[in-house]
Formats: C-alpha cells, sequence, structure tokens
C-alpha cells in the first residue's frame, strides 16, 4: 500500500529543505519527493497547512517494562510516545532486572514488535545491575540491538570504571550515556538547592552535584579521545562546562527537557510531588541559560525522560514521593509553544534537535531526515493548534505531569511510522 | 472574621495584620490560664485531632492544654515511624481520623510541606505544629507575643538568632514573623549552617557571635539538632560550644535589658550556659506558659467562628 502526504510544508534539516511537496511512501521508506505527485494508486493525507516532519526521536525515556508494569508498560508507554509525536524512542535500562544482558534487550525488543507501532530502541547498562562495577558484555549487546549505553539514574561513579567504559567504548563506537550526579553532594536532596529550599525546608541538591560529574566525564573522555553523551542537563555552570569542553574539540553531546528549561524551584511552593523530578527544577537563572544554551547550539538534543509514576506514589509527602516527570505527551507541544511560536528558535533548529541530532547521535541512519530511501517516519504538526494539558487524557498509564492545565499553541496531529500512520490511533 | 484564614500552616503567608490579631487575642485569653477553674466554654462541642508524626512533649501538650481550655474534645494521635516503615499512607491516616468528624487537625511532620498537603484534601482546619524544617508557626507566635510582653514592642529591635539555622523551623518562621513586624534580625552560626540565601529576607548573617550579640534586645538561642545532622557542618561540639554558646561573658556585649528566649529542649551547656537560662534575663519558661495562651487563641480564631472584640 502506497501513502501519500499532499501539499504539506515540509522542513527537512538534513537536506535544509523547507518547502511545499508532496511525499510518495512505498514498503516504508520515502520514495519521491516532489510537487504535485499524481496519486496512482496511493491513499493520501491532505497535509495543507501542517507541517512535516522527520519523525521525532526521544532518548531519554523509561518503559518500565520488565519489571514495573503498574507504571507504564512497553505497548502504553509507546502509544504515549506516538500520541506526542515520536516515532522512535530508546528506553533506559532500569527495568527490573535491569537490561544488562541482551536477554532482557531481546525481551524489550520481541515486546516492542508485538505491542508496538513506533520504534523501540533499548539503551544497555554500562555495568552489570547498575552498581558501577562490572562492565556488560557491551558488544554482544549491541549486537542484541542496544543503541547505547548508560546506567540511568546511577552515574558511573567510580572514574576509573568510567575511563575503562569511554575507552572500550572505542571498540564498536558504543555511546556511553551518562546521568551527571554526585550522590554524596546530593544525598538525601529532594528538590534544587537554593533560596526556595532553604524556604521550603526542602533538603537542597546542589547545582555541584551536578557541575563536578560533568566537568569529571568531559576530563574522562578528553584523555580517552571517546564520545560522551551527558544527559538531561540542569545547570549554567554545566552548560559553561560543555560549551568550554564543545570548543576544544572533546567529543561531548547532551540533551536538555521541557520541565528544566521551563520550569523553575519557585514553582515547588505547593510541595507539587509532579515536580519532584531528578536532576531538580533548578533556579531561573539555570533554566534561562538552558534556553540561552539551546539557541547558541551548546545543547544538541530535547529529550523528555518520560518517568512515570503511579498517582498512589505520586500522592505523597513530598519527601517520600519518587523522583520524576511523564512527558512524552507533552514536550512537543510545550516546545512549540514556549519556544518555536515565541521565535526564540526557528521551526528547522527545533526539528534539527528532536529528530536529525539525535538519530545521528544514536547513529539510526536512515532516521531523522525526509530524502528518497530514507526511512518513513514522518511527524506532521499543526504549529497554530491550541491545546490544554490534560493529564486524564494520557496514554501512559500514569498522570505525573505538572504541566496539567496549561494553555499551549502548537501540536502534533498526526505520526507516521514505517509508512503507517500509527495516530491518530 | 478578622482572621480570614481556614488553615495555619505557616508564618510566610500572614500579614502583619494577622499577626497582631492572633496576638492581640492571645492576650485576652492569657488570664483563662491563671483562673481558680481555668476553662470557658467556647468551643464547647468542637473536636480536634492532635497528630504527631514526630516526638513532642511541649507543643503537644501546650495544644492539648489550650484545647481543653476552651472546652474542644481533643485526642492524640501519635505515629512516630510513618516514613520509614510501608503500610497506611499519610492520606488514608489523615482520611481516617477526619472521618471520626474532626474539626481541626493539628499536625506535626518531619517532612517540610505535610500539613500544606494535607490541606489539600482535608476538609478540616489544619494547623501547622511544625513541618520538617519548613515552619512552626504557632512557635514563632508564642515568641512574639513574648518579646512583645516583655519589651512593649518589636518594631526595631535587635534581634539575635544563634544556633542551627538551616534545620530549624522555629528560626524559619521567627524570620518571616519579625521581618514583618519589623525587626532587624542577624543570625549567627557556623556558615555552614547559615544559607546565604536567606540574606534575601533581608536577615544580616554574622559568623561572630561576640559582634553580632552587640546591641543585642533579644537573643534567640537555638538546639544544635542532633538527630538531623550531617557529619562536619563543624568539627565537634567542644569547638562549637567555644564559638557559639552564650556565656555570661558574652552576654554582657548585649543591651542591659536584653533577654534570652529558647524554643527548647534546650542542651544546658551546649548552646547556653545553665546558669544563664535559669537567670532572670532567660524568659524561657515565659515562652512556654504564653504557648498556651497564643495557641488557645489560634483554635478559638480557626474555630471559634464569632466575631470577637480586638482588644489592642
Amino acid at each position: 500500500m502506497k501513502l501519500l502526504i499532499k501539499g504539506g510544508r515540509i522542513v527537512d534539516p538534513a537536506s535544509r529543505i523547507d518547502g511545499i511537496f508532496d511525499i510518495l511512501i512505498e514498503k516504508g521508506k520515502i520514495v519521491d519527493i516532489k510537487s504535485n505527485i499524481g496519486t496512482q494508486s496511493a491513499k493520501s493525507i491532505n497535509a495543507s497547512n501542517l507541517i512535516v516532519s522527520p519523525g521525532f526521536i526521544d532518548m531519554h525515556v523509561h518503559l518500565r517494562e520488565p519489571g514495573q508494569e503498574d507504571k507504564e508498560t512497553i505497548r502504553t508507554g509507546s502509544l504515549a510516545a506516538a500520541k506526542g509525536g515520536f516515532t522512535s524512542i530508546a528506553c533506559m535500562p532500569n527495568t527490573i532486572p535491569v537490561n544488562d544482558n541482551q536477554g532482557v534487550t531481546k525481551f524489550i525488543l520481541s515486546e516492542a514488535k508485538k505491542n508496538t507501532s513506533v520504534n523501540v530502541f533499548p539503551i544497555a547498562a554500562i555495568t552489570k545491575d547498575q552498581k558501577g562495577e562490572e562492565l556488560t558484555d557491551m558488544a554482544d549487546l549491541k549486537n542484541a540491538g542496544a543503541v547505547a549505553f548508560s546506567d540511568d539514574g546511577q552515574p558511573v561513579y567510580d572514574s576509573q570504571t568510567m575511563r575503562h567504559a569511554l575507552e572500550y567504548s572505542k571498540l564498536l563506537n558504543f555511546l556511553i550515556i551518562d546521568h551527571c550526579e554526585d550522590k554524596n553532594l546530593s544525598r538525601n536532596g529532594v528538590m534544587h538547592e537554593g533560596y526556595y529550599s532553604y524556604l521550603f525546608g526542602l533538603k537542597g541538591i546542589p547545582s555541584s552535584s551536578e557541575d563536578a560529574i560533568v566537568a569529571r566525564n568531559i576530563i574522562l573522555a578528553e584523555k580517552a579521545d571517546a564520545r560522551i553523551h551527558l544527559a538531561h542537563l540542569s545547570t549554567k555552570l554545566s552548560v559553561e562546562l560543555i560549551q568550554n569542553a564543545k570548543k576544544k574539540g572533546i567529543k561531548v553531546t547532551t540533551e536538555v527537557t521541557p520541565h528544566h528549561m521551563f520550569l523553575n524551584d519557585s514553582d515547588l511552593k505547593t510541595y507539587d510531588t509532579n515536580l519532584k523530578v531528578n536532576p531538580p527544577i533548578r533556579s531561573n537563572k539555570d533554566s534561562k541559560a538552558l534556553i540561552e544554551a539551546v539557541k547558541d547550539g551548546i545543547i544538541d538534543v530535547f529529550v523528555t525522560d518520560h518517568a512515570p509514576h503511579t498517582p498512589d506514589e505520586k500522592t505523597v509527602e513530598f519527601n517520600e514521593a519518587p523522583f520524576g516527570i511523564n512527558g512524552l505527551e507533552t514536550a512537543v507541544s510545550l516546545i512549540l509553544d514556549r519556544l518555536v511560536n515565541k521565535k526564540i528558535i526557528s521551526l528547522e533548529k527545533f526539528i534539527e534537535m528532536i529528530s536529525l541530532k539525535p538519530a545521528h547521535i544514536l547513529g539510526l541512519e536512515n532516521k531523522g531526515k525526509i530524502c528518497v530511501g530514507a526511512d518513513a517516519d514522518l511527524t506532521i504538526l499543526d504549529i497554530n493548534k491550541e491545546i490544554v494539558v490534560d493529564v486524564n487524557k494520557f496514554e501512559s498509564k500514569s498522570r505525573n505531569n505538572p504541566f496539567h492545565g496549561w494553555k499551549l499553541k502548537g501540536s502534533p496531529v498526526m505520526t507516521i511510522v514505517g509508512g503507517k500512520v500509527v495516530y491518530p490511533f | 472574621m478578622a482572621f480570614n484564614h481556614k488553615h495555619l500552616l505557616g508564618i510566610e503567608h500572614l500579614s502583619d495584620f494577622d499577626i497582631m490579631t492572633v496576638l492581640n487575642t492571645a492576650e485576652s485569653f492569657l488570664e483563662i490560664s491563671t483562673r481558680e477553674v481555668k476553662k470557658v466554654p467556647i468551643l464547647r462541642g468542637k473536636t480536634i485531632i492532635n497528630l504527631y508524626f514526630e516526638p513532642s512533649t511541649r507543643t503537644r501538650s501546650s495544644f492539648e492544654l489550650a484545647a481543653k481550655r476552651l472546652s474542644a474534645d481533643i485526642t492524640n494521635f501519635s505515629k512516630l515511624n510513618s516514613s520509614t516503615v510501608k503500610g497506611e499512607t499519610l492520606k488514608d491516616t489523615v482520611l481516617n481520623l477526619e472521618a471520626m468528624k474532626a474539626d481541626a487537625i493539628v499536625v506535626r511532620h518531619s517532612c517540610a510541606g505535610a500539613p500544606y498537603f494535607i490541606s489539600t484534601f482535608c476538609t478540616s482546619h489544619i494547623i501547622n505544629a511544625g513541618d520538617g524544617a519548613h515552619e512552626h508557626p504557632t512557635q514563632a507566635l508564642l515568641d512574639a507575643f513574648t518579646i512583645r510582653q516583655e519589651k512593649k514592642k518589636i518594631k526595631g529591635l535587635k534581634v539575635v538568632i544563634v544556633g542551627d539555622i538551616l534545620h530549624s523551623r522555629v528560626a524559619r518562621s521567627n524570620i518571616f514573623l519579625l521581618k514583618k513586624l519589623r525587626a532587624n534580625i542577624v543570625l549567627v552560626a557556623p556558615p555552614g549552617l547559615i544559607p546565604e540565601e536567606l540574606k534575601r529576607l533581608g536577615v544580616n548573617i554574622d559568623y561572630n557571635l561576640d559582634r553580632a550579640l552587640e546591641g543585642a534586645d533579644v537573643i534567640m538561642m537555638l538546639r544544635i539538632q542532633m538527630e538531623r545532622q550531617e557529619k562536619n557542618f563543624f568539627p565537634s561540639i567542644r569547638e562549637y560550644r567555644n564559638l557559639f554558646s552564650l556565656t555570661e561573658e558574652r552576654f554582657r556585649r548585649a543591651n542591659k535589658n536584653a533577654i534570652i528566649m529558647h524554643p527548647g529542649p534546650i542542651n544546658r551547656g551546649v548552646e547556653i550556659s545553665a546558669d544563664l537560662a535559669d537567670s532572670v534575663k532567660s524568659v524561657i519558661l515565659k515562652q512556654v506558659e504564653n504557648g498556651v495562651a497564643v495557641r488557645m487563641a489560634v483554635l478559638y480564631l480557626l474555630l471559634g467562628g464569632k466575631e470577637r472584640e480586638i482588644t489592642d
């Protein structure tokens, strides 16, 4: 079955194309791009007044399966992704058991194949059981389908272990992702340390807990001449450290979430546990620096760090609640509203950071671009559509999202994966 | 109603007028506790639950007596290991208690924000009796009441607060309250125990107790909260005592009529010398006495429902 997408504005950062064209899709691939393709036998989709983008890729999500299916499953997480405009998601290894062997990697892939319509790419652990001690069998895991390696919420704490992981990563050009946190500095912390943590009487997580490990990782990556991707950047100094590292040619890339850009620590005055996340929502100064870093190209990628938790787990004292924000279904509208429609970044820049660059960093060669021969993964946007965030309409199993009730302009309206429309469902 | 709040969750969101309303109301209740029959029927038929997730003797007894002197029915409920032992959630515990038709719940909890959290799903009046390192509003109100009683004013006084500011809810509530009533506040402690950011609240910070005490009108000593301490905020109790203990000699630097306050429990010989704690300069027991009247005022203003003449 052929699919023809007619009359949309195609924005493709890879080819620098921005114009009205038709796209013809056959057998999951893009086979033609030009004006006024004749309908032939294809099913036709009218995309006039809409933006047609290469499919969005979220390289930082938590699908919770296996092990915590009460929070999310591979299926529900993928539905949330499709609704949120994502055609591909990379899932972190902090499942139960941890994705540190090819058995778990293959389980995730086979569940995804059976139950989902978006592409699911497992990220495996750097060390066995995320303990920071012994490296996993990385080549074996890559063979099984792992696209990157990370100990997720557990930073690789032992610097020697991180050094070995980075050196070994050069064997097959593995991507090492680190969550940068000095756990001694952040111990027992529940929010950003600063004026508001003192005001609210909550134990703080200082910026230095991130900055110190960002600096260490940059130093180790330079020494090993290996690449490293630093997860969910949250502080101003981390931005400066990465800017400096990039200037020196060190192979560091990084990502940012909507909640770190669009919220700040004063918002925690209601002790809303949906705002409890790690790294914490930081000060106004930090969130501004993150947006500047997006504009300046210091930050490479937008991610959600989608971290579903059940309402029961979040309906407790602030100290007792788990860290995490459910982000797949709000990220695109948030960024369109706050950055694109406010003309802080261009649409092309946005698409580059949510499609082309993550594809490039993860080594997904046929994704992140619209060209003949590329995978027919497309996200269609209505940049003017006004929405109100309603967590009760989420496809995700969980509801822990602090943007409930926000009015936003700009929304994904159709998600196409491998030439099939996967959203609207 | 002069006091237009459903709950008392903290001082931060009260106006100076609200604070004066509580203090003036407490003034009129002070005398009740000196009567032969220490009881008035103002809150007869009201039910109050005194809910403690953290140990307390002073505050709990004070609320209990305040309620009883207003003829309310009060029952104590303690659940001391809630945060570590899995089981019933805070929400379920409170909903169960509320189902017994409580009019007000007085709550102490080790987690900052717990009373606020309770107020989001509860229909009763919530009174914060101390939440983590956040606020202890009735302590600040009784402190202000005591200062006003002793000094006849609060505005313009130099108040020195000494000790573990970082972990102290008493310090936070007092800073909020005394700034609203325009006192001058100096915080004194080892650097790690005073966040510099608190200067944004308009307080001064000094690491030198001797210097800070010059011209002080009120000296508020805080306990070092060993149960909340991590290691190494200061090297040892010995060194802390040498630098930050209030001694007779140091006290001479303060104004002649300076008063010494402490929210209790005191560690004699650590933050304050035993002699000073027992001296006429100390108003520590007055604070405790006034606490009952202030808590009567708070219960009355939240639960009383009737307009009451405020005498200034």
